[in-house]
């Protein structure tokens, strides 16, 4: 057990050894974790390392696949799908389970609303929920409509919803994500005033000041492996950084290509600002692959949507080839060489009902026009051409797009991009959600495309990937472009520094 | 080895079975199904006459449907066909009383190009309610509907418009009763109609577009599609036909009143959707909205020549079609 220097209590939850395997892939590694009587325990580590199915297992979402969990030092098995309520296990995730249009008051006893004589009680919980809110110091309205609440308040609600049930031990998956400043300190006064009447909580984040800031201990998983449990004060920003990356990067990358420092500037955006942005410049070289590293939230995909015309801008320039590219005119940026793949391969890159070829052809048709029509042997040799080059592999050439394995569908959305003769390629997260050996094929492909002079911009949340290609990093950090780092600065504990906002750069 | 999505149910694939579209199928199948029943209903049933008969009667449905396949194929529905119907034949007929030109001929041949020019101005307004204003097609066309309506009302004061003069209607009588190597010109215009609608869908940079903007308009609008043009664009090609309905309807009666095409927007949206056509928009079947649209009239022709349903009983049984259609289309969704 890791009970730390917290006397001889007996934690209120705990999981032992615990592993948990999703079919073949193992993200839990025999993990020990404990939460104490009113006490705040961080849980951190990078994208993957297992947190938020710890954090499941925890609150009886996910069963483990070996392993146990004890309740006040006594072995339970928690019921399923949030049952585990009734036991003052409660989990907050990360969007919301808040219906709209319910009150507040509605929402709290939602499931299990109190009746006099088989009629709703109204009153009585209208006055039960204001009785939580005030004890939580909250202003919100017992009878707003959720839908008209702010973040932090829809926040407060769901905390209030806990309490509520007599929570125990609340599971926030990191609450903060959604919240400005002001909103995180009411927040965090909240936790403190529950923590202080006993109540456990354990708080995942990314942020490692607000560890500091709020949390009694630490711990820090690392590719589903337990790393260390610790308190709060005997650790700083910089070691947790530390103790959360600490790999080797393999082979799965290409050598880097370092374009010469006079090539030309291709891309260059000046100040650009949108609803979430704020002033972000940069510049883009020929046969660059530069990264945009970040956590997630960090503004990163509105930047590169509002570059390239999909998004408003609302102050700024963007210049492609020396010209000025005007703003939202997609469809102009596309004619200029400029592409965006985006990250939501499902929702906004593939239509999953139709066959490869015309989700290849998409963006490219004029290719395609003979005529005044389109010309079917000339779709297919396009198709022929980017299986090829791309690596597509199918059983059969009709298969709707849906039913391919997201490798495949990842390729081919890339084949799409690609389709349009872009030199200036924006990718946001090349390889969410594949196998790493179609990984490896995406890194290699974004390599030569440096090689051959195109332009690459990397989004990414995966920091190993924006260190194994780019050679030159940004990092965003709530809007702003943080810091703009090259050379052996391009490691994950630099980057995780700006990232969580540890450090930052003057704007340039 | 193609990947040929236009051409459905013409040419069905070779491969196994599980390849075959069977959602493209099953208006063809149920089409055949319905003539076998109709020619053991009753021996007259299987003429040609008969069934020229039928196809010259579903002329507007079908027509009007054919726009309808481009709007419900761009993920958006057009209720105002029906009103726009009377209000543009009422317009037409109205032009020709004025009398301002006293050529017959040059007469008629400027009231069709007014009828055309109307028809595609009412579904452009439709579109740009729709997209400009970003307010819900069905509400959208709701409303329309209403003033298309309402309007044809008024000019007609609550009675019937008429064309009066007899010489306009001896010249205009052929463009319906009339034949031309033996196939009456409705049947004519379904084919060229339909032939020009399924080119442009299946085989025109702009009939993708209208698939991709259906399918997801997300998707649409990352690939650089301008989805908004694209949406009244199908909007205003749902004018046209209705405008070709028009020019085909008016030789027939040569009135019009404030009920004329009442509930053909469902029974155009009945033919859509029963041709296999997704309601919630992307794949449009321009054959089977055809398909659709004769079913429909085949079965009020069964009903007819057969004694044991009321003919009463029509709209209850079209009704009921397209509640089956839909529970068609879903089952055979969910096996593919």
């Amino acid at each position: 057990m890791t009970t730390t220097g917290e006397g001889a209590q007996t934690p209120v939850l705990s999981a032992e050894r615990v592993s948990k395997s999703f079919g073949e892939v193992q993200v839990l590694f025999s993990v020990d974790f404990d939460v104490m009587p009113g006490e705040v325990h961080a849980l951190v580590g990078e994208n993957g390392a297992g947190k938020s199915t710890l954090v499941k297992i925890l609150s009886g979402f996910e069963s483990p696949s070996s392993g146990r969990l004890l309740l006040d030092g006594e072995p339970v098995s928690l019921p399923a799908n949030g049952d585990a309520e009734a036991l003052g296990i409660i989990l907050i995730h990360q969007e919301f389970n808040l219906a709209e249009h319910l009150t507040v008051a509605e929402s709290l006893f939602l499931g299990r609303e109190v009746t006099r004589f088989g009629i709703l009680d109204r009153r009585f919980m209208r006055a039960e929920t204001r009785r939580i809110l005030d004890m939580l110091g909250s202003h919100v309205d017992e009878n707003a409509l959720i839908s008209t609440l702010a973040v932090a308040d829809k926040q407060m609600v769901e905390i209030a919803k806990a309490i509520s049930r007599d929570a125990r031990v609340i599971f926030m998956d990191e609450p903060t994500a959604v919240l400005s400043r002001e909103e995180t300190d009411i927040l965090f006064d909240q936790v403190r005033k529950l923590r202080a009447a006993g109540t456990s909580f354990v708080f995942v984040t990314h942020k490692l000041n607000e560890v500091m800031e709020l949390s009694d201990r630490v711990t820090v998983l690392r590719d589903g492996q337990w790393i260390k449990t610790a308190p709060t004060r005997l650790l700083d920003s910089d070691s947790i950084a530390q103790l959360m990356v600490g790999r080797e990067l393999s082979s799965l990358y290409p050598a880097k290509h370092e374009p010469d420092v006079d090539e030309d500037v291709v891309l260059s955006v000046r100040a650009l600002s949108t609803a979430y942005v704020k002033d972000v410049s940069f510049e883009l070289r020929k046969g660059e692959v530069l990264g945009f590293s970040g956590l997630i939230g960090s503004g990163r995909t509105e930047i590169m949507e509002a570059i390239t015309g999909l998004r408003p801008r609302l102050a700024g320039e963007v210049v492609v080839y020396g010209e000025p590219l005007a703003a939202e005119g997609f469809r102009e940026a596309v004619r200029r060489g400029l592409a965006y793949m985006t990250k939501d391969r499902k929702g906004r890159g593939l239509l999953l009902d139709e066959g490869m070829t015309a989700n290849l052809t998409l963006q490219s048709l004029e290719r395609h026009v003979r005529y005044g029509y389109l010309d079917p042997a000339s779709e297919r040799e396009a198709m022929a051409r980017a299986k090829r080059r791309f690596d597509i592999r199918v059983r059969d050439d009709r298969v709707r797009v849906g039913r391919m394995s997201g490798g495949n569908q990842q390729k081919l959305m890339l084949a799409k991009v690609m389709e349009t003769g872009p030199k200036i390629i924006i990718i946001d997260e090349p390889t969410r959600g594949i196998d790493v050996g179609t990984k490896q094929q995406i890194y290699h492909f974004i390599a030569a495309l440096a090689r051959d002079g195109c332009s690459v911009i990397v989004v990414s949340s995966e920091m190993p990937e924006v260190i194994g290609l780019c050679t030159r990093v940004a990092v965003m950090r709530e809007g702003h472009l943080v810091g703009m780092l090259e050379g052996d600065d391009i490691n994950e504990q630099t980057i995780m520094r700006y990232a969580a906002g540890l450090k930052r750069q003057a704007a340039g | 080895m193609s990947i040929n999505s236009g051409s459905e149910g013409a040419t069905i694939r070779r491969r196994s079975w599980r390849d075959v579209d069977l959602r493209a199928v099953a208006p063809f199948a149920a089409l055949a199904l319905l003539i076998v029943i109709g020619a053991l209903v009753n021996p007259n049933f299987i003429s040609i006459t008969n069934l020229a008969n039928v196809a010259t009667r579903s002329a507007f449905i079908a027509i009007i449907a054919v726009g309808a396949t481009f709007v419900i194929s761009s993920g958006d529905l057009d209720l105002s066909v029906g009103s726009m119907v009377a209000f543009v034949a009422s317009l037409m007929i109205l032009f020709m009383n004025s009398g301002v030109i006293a050529d017959p001929g040059l007469m008629l041949a400027a009231a069709m190009v007014l009828t055309v020019v109307i028809g595609s101005l009412c579904g452009l307004a439709n579109g740009l309610i729709t997209t400009v204003g970003r307010i819900e097609p069905f509400i959208a066309t709701l409303g329309t509907m209403g003033i298309y309506r309402g309007l044809t009302t008024w000019l007609s004061q609550g009675g019937a418009i008429t064309l009066r003069s007899s010489e306009l209607q001896g010249l205009y009588r052929p463009a319906y009763f009339g034949s031309v190597f033996g196939l009456p010109v409705p049947i004519l215009v379904i084919l060229i109609v339909t032939a020009i609608a399924a080119f442009i869908l299946y085989r025109t940079r702009y009939g993708r577009h209208v698939t991709a903007v259906g399918s997801s308009r997300d998707v649409a609008r990352y690939s650089g599609i301008a989805v908004n043009r694209v949406r009244t664009i199908a909007f205003i090609i749902q004018g046209l036909c209705v405008a070709i309905a028009v020019l085909l309807y008016v030789p027939r009666l040569g009135s019009t009143s404030a009920t004329t095409g009442i509930l053909w927007e469902l029974q155009a949206i009945t033919a859509v959707v029963v041709g296999g056509t997704a309601l919630k928009g992307g794949a449009g079947r321009v054959w089977g909205t055809i398909c659709g649209a004769f079913i429909l009239e085949l079965v009020g022709n069964i009903m007819l020549l057969s004694n044991f349903i009321s003919e009463y009983l029509i709209g209850a049984i079209q009704g009921s079609i397209i509640i089956i259609a839909m529970l068609v289309q879903r089952s055979l969704t969910r096996k593919a």
